[in-house]
């Protein structure tokens, strides 16, 4: 037993900044125990689960095996809440088109693909890859983690890829970028997002708190 | 409309752990102290913060993590953090302290390839390439800009936009565009040059070098194109705040959070 009422682990498998995840998860977790980990053990002993993601998805899921991490996140989000941040939103499903194609944890039926090199808006204006910058999610379900945020309140977003899950009722929220693209999914303890809660000023954080409030369920 | 709005980004010019800029101007008390400086911007509605080190020993590295740390402990948006980024263990220590991106300059001039290793390594999210452009004359009359550093007293004999077209194919993540020749003058970017580099990558640019007032702003989206707009003096000696900026760009047009 731990000694602590609720147990946050955040996930760090050595690629780049798990750090600001953690910081900000420490600043709206007044009686929580924020522990970064790259033991699977801290997984199982957790109350929730943070699961992010920066960088290259074949170095990512590389160091996720290595660390054993694979394993530990399918037992946790049979149990326990679990938020999935960026490439570990993507690291969820079947496969990723980066890299020349990897082989995702298949979690979630789905694929990860590419933005394209020749995005563009409806006025057919050319759009930058990465998705940099402050963006709209539109909810598309009602779920605690969106509880105090309006619709269509901007977060913060990085990324060249995004995910299409094979079964479109896990969406809970979605983007627009050249095309309309899955912000965030839901499944029972699973909430996983594409944007940066992390670095999305007060709405991400609102998220994070949402976070260690929830029970798992809807 | 893409829907993503245009950035605005106060950046802080820090020497030895003390915003340089603007020491003068505001409450002595908190004058320089770049977390102060950082928590304002961030309350005002700033998309991210730019942290320049110019610090020019580097025995003082550990003030600038430091000072990092405290930020990102504090300031919830992207934090950038440039200035004397020479190794893959320069970028993992910011990264570290809570950087979410960090400047190369002149490593990546004296090696291009390090950009290619430090965007393997940690990601092209994490990767900007910050270049230091000023106008040379040509025989031609055609308007040709060339890198420089050093603060724009060695001149390099590279063209600044194949270099950002360069910079993006080895995996910078954006492009900070600095116009020396505007740098410091309040005259407003060099639009000629931010158009040439904006239209010439696929990355986003951030225009930065001689904004003097709102208007400069919303010229760098409008007419250079940039997907974000950096300024220092025009915030830090309070004259307008962020908000100031957003609804005057807002009210031109240009998408904003």
């Amino acid at each position: 037993m731990s000694d602590f009422r609720n147990r946050i682990a955040v996930l760090d498998y050595g690629m780049g900044n798990l750090h600001s995840a953690a910081k900000a998860l420490e600043h709206v977790a007044l009686d929580s125990h924020v522990v970064v980990t790259s033991d699977p053990m801290e997984v199982d002993r957790a109350d929730r689960v943070v699961f992010p993601g920066v960088g290259a998805i074949r170095d990512c899921m590389a160091e996720i095996r290595r660390a054993g991490f694979d394993q530990a996140v399918a037992r946790a989000i049979k149990e326990k809440p679990v938020l999935a941040i960026c490439v570990g939103m993507q690291a969820l499903v079947t496969s990723s088109e980066e890299n020349d194609g990897v082989a995702c944890l298949d979690l979630l039926p789905g694929k990860v693909r590419y933005f394209g090199s020749d995005l563009r808006d409806q006025d057919g204006e050319r759009l930058k890859v990465p998705h940099m910058g402050w963006n709209r999610v539109h909810q598309t379900i009602d779920h605690p983690l969106w509880h105090g945020i309006e619709q269509g309140t901007r977060f913060y977003f990085v990324h060249s890829y995004y995910v299409d899950v094979d079964d479109q009722s896990l969406v809970a929220g979605r983007c627009e970028y050249g095309q309309s693209f899955a912000a965030a999914l839901a499944e029972g303890n699973l909430f996983a997002v594409q944007f940066h809660p992390e670095k999305s000023h007060t709405a991400g954080l609102r998220l994070l708190s949402n976070f260690i409030q929830w029970d798992g369920s809807l | 409309m893409s829907g993503l709005a245009k950035r605005i980004i106060p950046c802080l010019d820090v020497d030895a752990g003390r915003v340089v800029k603007g020491v003068k101007f505001v409450d002595i008390r908190d004058a320089g102290d770049p977390v102060e400086v950082a928590r304002r911007y961030d309350a005002e509605g700033a998309d991210e913060i730019t942290f320049l080190d110019i610090t020019a020993s580097h025995e003082q590295r550990d003030t600038t993590l430091h000072t990092v740390e405290n930020i990102a402990s504090e300031v919830f948006i992207p934090l950038t953090v440039g200035g004397g980024v020479r190794t893959l263990e320069d970028i993992r220590a910011l990264l570290r302290a809570g950087a979410d991106k960090v400047g190369i300059n002149s490593a990546a001039v004296k090696k291009p390839e390090f950009v290619k290793h430090a965007a393997d390594k940690f990601g092209s999210q994490c990767i900007v390439v910050a270049i230091d452009a000023k106008q040379v004359s040509t025989d031609d009359g055609a308007a040709r800009w060339e890198i420089f550093t050093h603060g724009g007293r060695e001149p390099t004999g590279i063209d600044a936009v194949a270099w950002a077209k360069q910079m993006a194919d080895y995996g910078a993540g954006e492009i900070l565009l600095t116009s020396m020749d505007r740098d410091g003058t309040k005259n407003g970017f060099d639009l000629v040059l931010t158009r040439a580099v904006c239209s010439e990558v696929c990355i986003p640019v951030i225009a930065s070098g001689g904004v003097g007032n709102l208007q400069h702003l919303v010229d760098g989206v409008l007419e250079g194109g940039a997907d974000a707009v950096l300024a220092a003096s025009i915030f830090h000696f309070a004259e307008y705040s962020i908000q100031d900026a957003k609804n005057y760009m807002a009210e031109r047009g240009v998408e904003v959070r």
